[in-house]
């Protein structure tokens, strides 16, 4: 028995019956509603896709042909772990067409170094797949986003390659190569040199940083693309990119020589890849549109937390992970809102 | 303006049929008369296979309170009394009559003097076997009728018709406004009720039109509400009606609010005005499937089966036949299904519409949370369902789902929601059964 259902018959072929007044006619059973939406999971994975490729055609602009390589190793780790692992359950093809491997490998691209190892990017794909959503059962499974259990073990496991970073270079855009020449991140700067970047340049991307991530342009058109869709949450982006405005701005009021400037912070970084596309994912993030609100301010603060006193100048991929830990939780308390109090 | 939170906006596809009139159709060779058309006791028969019975004779009197009789909708012989196939699926106690040739002259047609008091009104309605039309059943003399201590401020007509396809009501309402106002006035005074709200979707506007200049009694308003499914479901009604929330577990009078059906006032206007028994209603016959859809007038007993072939028949392809509306209704294992006095529509989908896909895991994406118009989690009712979870169950109000199908039918995942969850309010009744 397999709690998809199938024991209440909407499994296999629909129950049929035959009919005494017409001989021809074969009457389906099942069970109300008889109506459906046109929604389906492989339709909001691939339209997810669609709405990631603006960032990566500004990823392939900025940092050359080597940014496509990068992709289609992501990719083919993620989708080669997800056809073995759907070969043991006998069905090839099924669950890779559904889409989510693919976003998960685009997404995990998209936050790696233009110049990171191609093997390592492959890996990376393969992990997130396989230790990120195939070992907690599969599609609508697993607790944490894959692709960033995919980026996180490849933070762990190869901290030097995750953390050079390539100036983009439009013009040298014939070599298969990129610069290892910048070491720093935005972030990197205002954080250890405390050097602000210009804004301009983040908002349209021109700077170091990870394969998909600079230009908040362009994430920004696809993030909207997805709400004027309802695929996401307005909350989640909103919450969390908000909470990390005032927050670093509440700082900046406090004593504006120690701490970085608000608006930078919100255009520097992984925070608009993360926050349009891997905080609004819906496996991983609360029921409720409370929920979900708590869970994009708690994203937001992290984020701050981690960027201003932690270790490391970016904590995107930590804070979502944490709150995805948290998501159990979250639901277990913010409850809908019932429409029929209690009988007194 | 959104008069309950959730709901969702399927295609209407009234367009199918609201623009046909109500046509009446000719008396089939048989009908099949179940026992058992509403909520309650099944009825005793009072005639014997052999024996002829007439338009409109009693042919099952009501065992217990809650029940209503059942008259022959034909002049005939009656041929058997068996379990016959009833809308519901189950297999249920029926008197099969065989119609005679010549159908006599339709006899209510003396209007009487209406009585002056309430009780000879709710006895004419009881007699008449009147009962909810809109689907549930339940017998209207018994509604109209609040047990002491509940008191009853407000009637609500419910022309809402919010599921997709069904347009009997919308064709009632604008072809038949003056009996639903008698209607309404013989409830308000059966009740000694003095406000009455008489509600329906703005996606029926000639239907309003006819409705405000109907001759309501007076402390009457129309409602013009928006569409949005479910908005016809008692609770939202009366929500958007009057801002008032019936209890968990509660009824409507709870809230000292009584909800009829527009359909069901007009059968008491001929019942209290004419004697007439409830025994033909008016039923959409629509949906891609079927050739010519339409609005008839239907003598109770009828099969589908006879009911498609007077209007045409199938089109090639029809997969699923649908006895209410496509949200709520039930799929027919035959065609031999009687038309009984709580079928407003049958609707016949194609093949292509009904054998989807099987369903795809749940991503948790919280649609269903969101439009559950009850403000239920269904995703977590059918998991706690599925794990026979009764704590659980109880605690998440798994009795409080009215079953309108928002969720499954929003679900991206197409998992069916509604038949687990249908699966856990039983398991649940059953333990508190057996608690009590």
């Amino acid at each position: 028995m397999d709690p998809s259902g199938e024991r209440i018959g909407h499994g296999g072929p629909p129950s049929r019956c035959l009919t005494s007044a017409m001989p021809n006619l074969q009457l389906v059973i099942e069970s109300s509603p008889h109506l459906r939406t046109a929604e389906s999971i492989p339709r909001i994975m691939w339209t997810v896709a669609g709405t990631l490729a603006p960032a990566a055609a500004m990823g392939v602009y900025l940092f050359g042909p080597r940014a496509v390589l990068l992709i289609l190793a992501s990719l083919l780790g993620a989708l080669l772990a997800e056809v073995l692992a759907d070969r043991w359950r006998l069905s090839l093809w099924r669950v890779p067409s559904d889409g989510s491997a693919f976003v998960t490998g685009l997404l995990l691209a998209l936050c790696l170094p233009p110049g990171f190892p191609l093997f390592e990017a492959f890996l990376g794909g393969l992990v997130a797949i396989a230790v990120g959503k195939q070992v907690f059962g599969g599609l609508g499974h697993n607790i944490f986003n894959p692709a960033l259990v995919g980026r996180a073990f490849l933070q762990a496991a190869f901290p030097v390659e995750i953390t050079t970073w390539a100036a983009p270079n439009p013009s040298g855009w014939r070599k298969l190569g990129v610069d290892a020449l910048t070491g720093a991140t935005p972030l990197a700067q205002m954080k250890f040199e405390h050097v602000a970047p210009a804004l301009e340049k983040l908002f349209i991307g021109t700077t170091g940083g990870s394969l998909g991530e600079t230009s908040a342009l362009a994430l920004v058109i696809g993030g909207a693309v997805l709400l004027a869709l309802r695929y996401i949450d307005w909350r989640v982006p909103l919450g969390m990119i908000g909470t990390v405005f005032l927050f670093t701005a509440l700082l900046r009021l406090i004593n504006p020589a120690a701490y970085p400037d608000p608006v930078s912070q919100v255009f520097a970084g992984g925070l608009m890849l993360g926050a349009w596309f891997m905080a609004t994912d819906m496996v991983t993030t609360p029921l409720t549109s409370g929920g979900r609100l708590v869970f994009a301010v708690g994203c937001g603060v992290l984020v701050v937390i981690i960027r201003i006193w932690g270790g490391l100048p970016e904590g995107v991929m930590y804070s979502i992970l944490l709150m995805n830990a948290v998501t159990p939780l979250i639901n277990r308390y913010m409850e809908p809102h019932r429409f029929a109090e209690a009988a007194s | 303006m959104a008069a309950f939170k959730g709901g969702v906006h399927p295609p209407e596809t009234k367009e199918f049929s609201a623009h046909r009139p109500i046509s009446v159709l000719h008396a089939p060779k048989t009908v099949v008369i179940p026992l058992h058309q509403h909520l309650g006791a099944p009825c005793k028969p009072t005639v014997k296979a052999r024996e002829h019975v007439a338009l409109g004779q009693l042919v099952g009197e009501p065992q217990g309170r809650v029940s209503a009789p059942v008259h022959s909708s034909v002049s005939g012989t009656v041929k058997s009394i068996e379990p016959m196939s009833h809308p519901s699926g189950k297999r249920v106690e029926a008197l099969v009559i065989e119609v005679d040739a010549e159908q006599p002259e339709w006899p209510w047609t003396q209007r009487r003097a209406a009585p002056t008091d309430p009780q000879e009104v709710l006895k004419a309605i009881s007699e008449a076997g009147i009962v909810g039309m809109g689907g549930a059943g339940f017998p209207t003399h018994v509604k109209l009728n609040p047990p002491p201590g509940k008191r009853v401020d407000t009637v609500i007509l419910n022309g809402c018709e919010c599921e997709p396809f069904l347009t009997a009501d919308h064709r009632l309402m604008v072809e038949q406004a003056e009996r639903i106002a008698a209607g309404m006035r013989h409830i308000m005074h059966a009740m000694g009720v003095a406000r009455g709200v008489v509600a329906l979707e703005d996606n029926k506007p000639d239907a309003a039109e006819k409705l405000r200049n109907a001759p309501w009694p007076e402390g009457v308003a129309v409602r013009v509400l928006p569409t949005r499914y479910p908005q016809g479901a008692e609770k939202m009604l009366i929500k958007a009606c009057l801002g008032r929330r019936v209890p968990s577990g509660g009824l409507p009078m709870d809230v000292g609010v009584v909800v009829q059906n527009v359909a069901t006032a007009a059968a008491v206007a001929d019942a209290v005005e004419y004697g007439t028994p409830l025994i033909r209603r008016v039923v959409t016959l629509t949906g891609p499937g079927v050739q010519e859809p339409g609005n008839y007038l239907v003598p109770i007993g009828m099969t589908v089966g006879d009911l498609v072939e007077a209007a045409g028949g199938l089109r090639e392809g029809a997969g699923a036949v649908i006895f209410g509306g496509p949200m709520m209704g039930v799929a027919q294992a035959t065609m031999d299904s009687p038309i009984i006095k709580t079928t407003s529509g049958v609707v016949v989908l194609m093949e292509g519409q009904v054998s989807a896909d099987g369903p795809m895991p749940c991503l948790r994406c919280g649609r269903c949370v969101e439009v559950c118009p009850m403000g239920l989690a269904p995703v977590m009712l059918a998991r706690s369902a599925y794990k026979e979870r009764l704590d659980l169950m109880e605690k998440l109000s798994i009795l409080d789902c009215i079953e309108c199908g928002c969720c499954a039918f929003t679900c991206p995942s197409h998992r069916p929601l509604v038949p687990w969850i249908r699966l856990g309010k039983g398991l649940v009744t059953a333990a508190r059964r057996r608690a009590a």
